[in-house]
């Protein structure tokens, strides 16, 4: 292959480019294998993208909630993208103990206002951020760990009751999906 | 070639055929005159097992596909059909489950054997990376195909695996939803692993091919270590060590045939008998025993490495996890160049013949750690040891093992080696083996 640190210049063609300059032949060569690479990179792309999420998938991305049903203290899972969807009408209690702590103490430093649009909802995605376990928590009887939020029995994260991670191996807290108050009562999530 | 060369099979069809295309000639030179060094012990018979255990996969599996439905509604039902409805489908279906499991028996004891007898070692590195690949495609095969009975364990391992890959920087999440083709594991996820895991083992077949042919290239390694001097050394390939393998593999099929029938679900998990449900993690989540080792390596890095003094975080703990567990396969394939001692065999290297049976006894330990819930711990009289910390000291084990290597080869004194592999196999004993020996050249 041509060398390209030489300096350009176009011989009579000669073809001979051992340590001469560089050749129209050197360049053709050049310009033919780019091409080449770039021709097999477009051919490949449709078929890696094709193991990406169809149409369909995509088309069932957003779920509406009625959250009438819930009361004070109550928490429903929902399915979203495949995904278990927590929300939790939080007493006035658990609102506190989510506004009251010192973020910069967090691992995933995140205040409880920028988590739930009405403090009284809490919506996250039930799947913990380490390895993809639904943490237990949205039944009272369940085991909530000792901030009062979740506990993942798969390697002991544990969440409080703003889905923050406190304690365990997760790096990040629960993920906010993207939803809107459709009205004081529904939400659509997506 | 213009012209085959010419035969003289006693069988005029035979020999038609040899002349045209040459394959009767070649197994004669390469499975029944090869030379192949006299002193094999049984060590030496697990290559060709693992052989028969791909093709027994193949063989069941290929017909388990026929009554298969790759579809999360369909696939656990289908397998159920199998089990109870379709002829012999218990039968075949517990001979691939069971057969995954001695296929990596197998496999584990000859790469064992690799290490113990320095096999991997000039000029024999690049048969020994071939048959790193070999594994690695086997696991992401063995991966696939737990995936596809859609149990419990099949989803929460699919899950916990894929998601490995987002610890990568940047990237990681969208390769998991490459990987899913969707926002979590599903029936596009399954579809694919049923496709790969019917693709991966003709892949592996390739391989081994490969891997064999590089194998008659240099020839077998033995338990001495030292290459055959000349023909005093060898015996052909058959009948000796046709036979002697044929024993062995019929050893091994009859405790296989032990198990499919008397306890075909010894190796498995109980849950993977319930449905999978997307919404219900089950409270232990444990991979198959044969990657137990490395998803304790996985869950022994629990702590981030930082920049000192400057709380800088360089690789966070789920990254560090992820690569450790995938570098404690990766370290196989530069073991050839982390090994400077010139002795292949462990029998002459007596220091590395305890580090050998360290590395051995901290990856049952891991095997042990993996098994265990993740806040699980031994109790000591008054003493409370956690597991974690168990797994922390064997993961430094396996790796100080691979990384102590190169001043292993610098320090140790190897005994002496006999002169040739036949002087200790005819007698004299090893009085005369250690009498005739030459000084080592090196230490």
């Amino acid at each position: 292959m041509a060398d390209t640190t030489q300096t350009a210049g176009h011989g009579p063609g000669s073809g001979s480019h051992s340590g001469g300059d560089p050749t129209r032949r050197d360049f053709i060569y050049l310009a033919a294998a780019a091409t080449g690479v770039v021709g097999a990179a477009v051919t490949a792309w449709p078929f890696i993208d094709s193991l990406n999420p169809a149409a369909d998938t995509l088309a069932l991305a957003s779920t509406d909630v009625d959250l009438t049903p819930v009361q004070v203290g109550q928490s429903i899972t929902v399915t979203w993208r495949g995904k278990p969807v927590f929300i939790r009408h939080r007493t006035p209690e658990e609102i506190k103990s989510a506004v009251d702590v010192n973020v910069s103490e967090l691992r995933d430093p995140q205040t409880d206002a920028s988590r739930a649009k009405k403090p009284e909802w809490l919506i996250v995605v039930g799947i913990c951020t380490h390895l993809g376990c639904i943490p237990l928590g949205q039944k009272n009887s369940d085991p909530r760990g000792e901030y009062g939020g979740w506990f993942c029995p798969c390697h002991g994260s544990v969440y409080d009751t703003s889905g923050r991670i406190r304690k365990g191996p997760a790096p990040r807290n629960l993920e906010v999906p993207s939803y809107a108050f459709k009205t004081d009562t529904s939400i659509r999530i997506g | 070639m213009a012209h085959g060369p010419s035969s003289s099979f006693k069988n005029p069809v035979v020999n038609w055929l040899d002349q045209r295309l040459p394959i009767f000639t070649m197994i004669q030179k390469e499975y029944g005159v090869f030379p192949t060094p006299r002193n094999f012990n049984y060590f030496w018979n697990f290559g060709a097992i693992a052989m028969i255990m791909l093709v027994t996969m193949i063989v069941s599996g290929i017909v388990l596909a026929m009554h298969y439905t790759p579809n999360t509604n369909l696939a656990f039902n289908s397998v159920e059909r199998i089990m109870r409805d379709v002829n012999f489908g218990w039968l075949i279906r517990y001979i691939h489950m069971n057969g995954a499991s001695f296929f990596f028996i197998a496999v584990y004891i000859h790469i064992f054997r690799g290490l113990y007898y320095g096999s991997y070692k000039k000029p024999r590195e690049l048969l020994w990376m071939i048959g790193v690949v070999i594994f690695l495609l086997m696991m992401a095969t063995a991966f696939m195909g737990y995936v596809l009975p859609w149990g419990q364990m099949s989803f929460w391992g699919a899950t916990v695996i894929t998601n490995l890959f987002s610890a990568l920087p940047l990237v990681g999440q969208d390769i998991v939803t490459l990987l899913w083709g969707g926002f979590s594991v599903d029936n596009p996820t399954l579809n694919r692993f049923f496709a790969l895991h019917y693709l991966l083992p003709f892949v592996i077949a390739a391989v081994v091919f490969l891997h064999v042919a590089a194998l008659h290239i240099t020839g077998s390694n033995n338990p001495l270590g030292v290459e055959p001097k000349g023909p005093q050394d060898t015996l052909p390939f058959h009948p000796y060590y046709t036979v002697k393998d044929s024993f062995g593999t019929v050893v091994y099929l009859a405790i296989f045939a032990a198990f499919v029938f008397y306890a075909p679900n010894f190796f498995g998990e109980p849950d993977n008998y319930i449905q999978a449900n997307p919404m219900v993690t089950p409270p232990h989540i444990v991979p198959e025993w044969y990657f137990l080792p490395y998803y304790a390596i996985l869950r022994s890095i629990t702590f981030d490495i930082s920049i000192p003094f400057t709380g800088l975080k360089l690789i966070e703990a789920k990254l560090g996890g992820v690569i450790a567990m995938f570098g404690s396969i990766a370290i196989l394939f530069v073991l050839p160049w982390l090994d400077t001692s010139p002795v292949r065999s462990a029998r002459f290297r007596p220091i590395f013949k305890k580090g050998i049976l360290a590395f051995l006894v901290a990856f049952f330990l891991l095997m042990y750690v993996g098994a265990q819930t993740a806040d699980a711990a031994w109790h000591l009289g008054g003493l409370e040891i956690p597991l974690v910390y168990v797994g922390q000291f064997a993961t430094l084990v396996y790796f100080g093992f691979f990384l102590s290597l190169p001043f292993v080869g610098l320090i140790e004194k190897p005994l002496p080696l006999p002169a040739s592999i036949a002087k200790p196999v005819l007698g004299g004993g090893a009085t005369a083996a250690g009498a005739a020996a030459k000084p080592m050249e090196k230490a």
